[in-house]
């Protein structure tokens, strides 16, 4: 034994005793609590727990509505029902399982597996068996209330859309949160809930997204209601105003038709949106519900993409309207004379390998002696592979990411698309070999691997015609912290590039056919030779996806109020001709909305609905209908936005 | 089977060991109850396992002598405190709070150890003292010894445990001569105490805010119709709704349906009280008495005073945990997390068990050696 052991053997026999007393009168003292309880107070707490049988059914919290700049309805809701199980008694749900499954004809092996993954939930809870329950069924459960006792309705608000498809990219759809989602929510959302999964329905869940509220019944034993309790209130989701014009969004929709492509119109000077559509588009109702694992995988794997936001998420080669980027380089930077002039035979040969103009394709007359306002205006390759050469990639890149391609345009969009501008260090980091001089020649007309989003030329555009101050696009009408970018251009060059893409329209340039009487409509076409996507090598030489069509237009030439970027995809068309159209469709139908404003002859019809007012129907919308005057491809359009039901 | 020298496999306690048995029936028939309709079924399978550990651990530790335990009281007070430090700056956040640290692929919660050796510390320093009447010195000695692990516990924070090593102290104290006079002053100063925390205004001061939405709900239950007030008055109506036969094993309503809250661990004794009724209840609690009883005859019989503080030990820890979680499932006391030993669910605190009752067969084994 060590040094501290005293083998000391008298022990403390009497507080020892104590301690025994302790015990015994602590266990005494402890059952006559539960005498208390049990014996005393049992009748009292009998009771108690009969009217513990509380059936918790959810009050689902209704989305906030989207509304267009002018207060009108976008998006809202209609009620619908779902039917609940409860399963309090395991017993009386197994026996009425057969019954459920034929009555409301849900297999009942699917029944079973719902019970069965739902097991960690405290069984006072009820689960959903059926999310949308049709008209017989909600017949079929009021008959049978009282055989049934263990099924019930909630009733909850689905997402409304408008029909067709309309901007349905743009507002994107909701559906079941995904676990990511709720394990980044910070416990607001459970599973089965549903939020935000693209566009904005995502990117202001937030807001949209109310809480659910909570109806409480007490049940007797065999599931009769036999008193409330005080019921917790479901607070509905913010409404959200948009920049979105309903008028110009209609007009963009029918004007497109069933083209696949693009439209972005935005206002260059606060960088609102006013219209954004790509097509195709799927139709969001269809999965306000929820969507079969088939359609899903059908609307992937569709070579058409119906899923890409084409407006933010296409990166295509520009074509022609990088040419705008190459013009305000020259006039800015003085690498080259200005007063450079080429002979264009209809095709060049550059670092040993001979390019054409598109001229050459076109079987059209070569464009003969160039200089640089005569090639904006005729679109002529042959002087821009020349300045390109002159120029160099470097420069090129400088400009072109300066006025911001390759960069995100931090639109208030999930999954936005950045485009690519190539640059010698980018060649370096990304195959680790050197630039080819000849891949600058490609660049020089937008072609090669330079690629860019419909939105991404619109705000280039836009801010090139507004001397260089390029708005942070966004949706949200009350937008706070929307970001300025400015890239300093000189006044003579915004001059002359504003002039330049004036006359490509109205003094006989590429885009002589869609001149506005009254309006200075101005831009530049694009016709790229190749599609932007990463299966470009496998399909590109397949004919049906030999162009695509650009045109990027604005109003009025200098300090514009709009500006709207078009895509048409195999169109086998000139930009010009094929989106040109569409351009000028919307340019006008703002021009003619803006008349009838000063006089006093337009009104927002749908201004009556007040915020706040969660019964307006979108269908009781009035659009203005407008057809378009496009000569092209006008008349094989059916008109996408029939919104008068 | 080989017995430790001076020893012989008779010595063993059997009747404690039956008691303990009874309890862990008990308990694995109520936790097969409560979860075998639920996600949770299977968990009686795995408190066996831990039972199986249990008394595997607690033969072992039997066969060590206490003595030579003892001897390496400080370093093992430093192990204790070293984890508890290493689980403050390491340790594994589980329900909130700091707790667990991972052993052999499973998260042990380190203060169930701390307990074991807190009750080893103040035996070796009882020991060592050795006199009639405890002087106000030492009595202060053995309270900072207690004082720093406690305060670490608290950190993490775990009040409940915390709690569980007053009365290691208080039960040690008054075995090794407490004076009147002290006990007079400590009590009022422990009342003082209780009273702060219970009284909102210097509670704000002293207390996290669970910890005294805890007691808020302790004391107006009906005003908090869905935190702790709402787990003890729904405990409170399993219990009375049982009434005196109880509602039959399985058909507990507020068992079966999941009003009990944490009905397999923290209110196994709600639930056994609702399906066993008040019958039931006499029964588990006779057996809990039996167990401290027969603690304190070890203690009675035991060879010399570090044995005797060591069983004591045990027994007030024991104590404590039955008579603190079975106030709270009859709405006494306020929610701590304090399981119920040998009848809740859980790994580390059926281990602390296990080796507990270790320490007393190891002091019984060795009550003739010389």
């Amino acid at each position: 034994m060590s040094y501290w052991f005293r083998n000391d053997q008298r022990l403390p026999q009497a507080r020892l005793a104590v301690a025994s007393y302790i015990i015994v009168g602590m266990v005494g003292v402890l059952l006559l609590g539960f005498w208390k309880l049990q014996v005393i107070d049992s009748d009292k707490y009998a009771q108690w727990a009969e009217r513990n049988r509380v059936r918790s059914i959810p009050i689902i919290a209704p989305r906030g509505r989207m509304l267009d700049r002018d207060g009108r309805v976008l998006v809202d809701n209609r009620p619908s029902f779902s039917v609940l199980l409860l399963r309090d008694d395991p017993a009386l749900v197994e026996k009425n399982l057969p019954t459920i499954a034929d009555g409301l004809n849900i297999p009942i092996e699917d029944l079973r597996e719902q019970l069965v993954n739902t097991r960690a939930l405290p069984k006072f809870q009820p689960i959903v068996i059926k999310p949308e329950a049709s008209d017989a069924d909600v017949a079929y459960i009021e008959s049978h209330r009282a055989d049934i006792p263990v099924l019930e309705m909630l009733s909850v608000s689905r997402r409304r859309y408008l029909p067709g498809a309309f901007m349905s990219h743009a507002t994107g759809y909701v559906g079941e949160v995904s676990e990511q989602q709720i394990e980044a929510s910070n416990g607001k959302l459970r599973p089965g809930d549903f939020g935000g999964k693209t566009g904005l329905e995502r990117q202001y869940n937030d807001i949209l997204m109310g809480t659910d509220g909570m109806r409480r019944v007490i049940v007797n034993s065999v599931g009769k209601e036999v008193d409330r309790l005080p019921s917790q209130e479901a607070i509905p989701g913010k409404q959200i105003q948009l920049t979105i014009d309903y008028d110009l969004q209609t007009v963009a929709e029918q004007s497109l038709g069933e083209r696949e492509g693009a439209v972005v119109a935005l206002d260059p000077r606060s960088g609102e949106v006013l219209a954004m559509v790509s097509h195709p588009a799927p139709d969001p109702n269809d999965f306000a519900v929820r969507v079969s694992k088939e359609e899903w995988q059908r609307l992937n794997e569709d070579e058409h993409k119906p899923l890409l936001n084409r407006a933010i998420q296409g990166q295509l080669a520009p074509g022609s309207v990088f040419k705008i980027v190459m013009a305000t380089a020259m006039y800015e930077s003085h690498a080259v004379p200005e007063n450079m002039t080429i002979f264009c035979p209809g095709y060049g040969t550059f670092y040993g390998r001979q390019f054409k103009c598109w001229v050459y394709w076109s079987q059209k007359p070569a464009h003969g002696v160039v200089d640089i306002h005569r090639a904006v205006n005729q679109s002529c390759d042959i002087f821009f592979y020349t300045l390109g050469m002159r120029m160099g990639i470097d420069m090129i890149s400088k400009y072109a990411s300066g006025m911001g391609l390759g960069h995100k345009t931090g639109i208030d969009l999930p999954a936005e698309e950045a485009g690519l501008m190539p640059s010698e260090e980018w060649v370096e980091r990304a195959f680790h070999r050197r630039w080819y001089p000849g891949e600058t020649v490609s660049v020089a007309i937008g072609q090669g691997a330079v690629t860019s989003t419909p939105l991404q030329l619109a705000r280039l555009i836009g801010g090139i015609a507004s001397g260089g101050k390029f708005m942070q696009p966004h949706m949200l009408k009350d937008a706070q912290n929307v970001s300025e970018q400015t890239f300093p251009l000189k006044d003579s060059t915004v001059e002359k590039i504003t002039d330049d893409m004036y006359g490509a329209i109205n003094q006989g340039g590429t885009g002589a056919s869609l001149k506005l009487q009254g309006i200075e409509f101005s831009g530049k076409s694009g016709t790229a030779q190749v599609i932007g996507y990463g299966t470009r090598d496998r399909i590109g030489k397949e004919k049906k996806f030999l162009d695509n069509a650009w045109f990027v237009g604005y109003a009025p030439r200098r300090d514009p109020e709009i500006v709207v970027s078009v895509l048409v995809q195999e169109s086998g068309k000139h930009g010009g001709e094929a989106a040109g159209p569409v351009v000028r469709d919307i340019i006008k139908a703002y021009y003619d909305k803006k008349a009838k404003k000063t006089q006093g002859q337009y009104t927002a019809e749908n201004k009556k609905y007040d915020i706040g007012d969660g019964a307006a129907p979108a269908a009781s919308i009035q659009a203005p209908v407008i057809k378009p005057e496009a000569a092209s491809g006008s008349a094989d359009r059916p008109a996408a936005a029939e919104h008068q039901r | 089977m080989r017995d430790a020298p001076g020893t012989t496999t008779r010595d063993y306690d059997w009747w404690l060991l039956a008691i303990l048995a009874a309890i862990c029936t008990l308990g694995v028939i109520e936790i097969y109850s409560a979860t075998h309709g639920s996600s949770l079924v299977g968990m009686h399978l795995k408190q066996l396992r831990w039972l199986g550990i249990g008394f595997v651990v607690m033969f072992i530790v039997s066969r060590i002598d206490y003595h030579l335990i003892l001897d390496q009281a400080p370093i093992l007070y430093l192990i204790g405190v070293a984890a508890l430090i290493a689980v403050l700056l390491v340790g594994h956040t589980r329900f909130g709070a700091k707790r667990w640290i991972p052993v052999l692929g499973e998260f042990l919660q380190v203060s169930e150890l701390v307990k074991l050796i807190i009750i080893v510390g103040l035996a070796r320093f009882f020991a060592e003292v050795n006199t009639e009447q405890l002087s106000l010195r030492d009595l202060i000695k053995a309270g900072l010894l207690v004082g720093l692990p406690l305060v670490l516990i608290l950190k993490q924070p775990d009040l409940g445990t915390a709690l569980v090593l007053v009365p290691l102290l208080v039960v040690g104290a008054f075995l090794a001569g407490l004076q009147w006079q002290h006990a007079a002053v400590f009590s009022l100063a422990g009342v003082l105490l209780v009273g702060a925390v219970f009284y909102p205004p210097v509670s704000r001061h002293i207390l996290k805010p669970y910890q005294r939405d805890r007691i808020t709900s302790f004391l107006h239950p009906e005003e908090d119709a869905k935190g702790s007030g709402y787990q003890l008055l729904q405990s409170k109506i399993a219990v009375g709704s049982g009434g005196f036969w109880g509602k039959g094993f399985g058909n507990g309503t507020q068992n079966q349906l999941g009003y009990i809250p944490v009905r397999y661990s923290d209110f196994i004794m709600s639930a056994w009280a609702e399906e066993q009724g008040f019958k039931g209840v006499l029964f588990a609690l006779g057996l809990y008495m039996a167990l401290l009883l027969r603690l304190v005859q070890n203690a009675q019989r035991a060879k010399d005073r570090a044995g005797m503080f060591l069983v004591m030990g045990v027994a007030a820890a024991l104590g404590f945990h039955v008579l603190v979680n079975v106030a709270m499932v009859i709405g006494a006391m306020p929610v701590t997390g304090i399981p119920l030993p040998l009848m809740s669910y859980g790994g580390s605190a059926t281990l602390f068990v296990f080796l507990a009752i270790g320490l007393v067969m190891n002091v019984r084994l060795r009550r003739f050696v010389n």
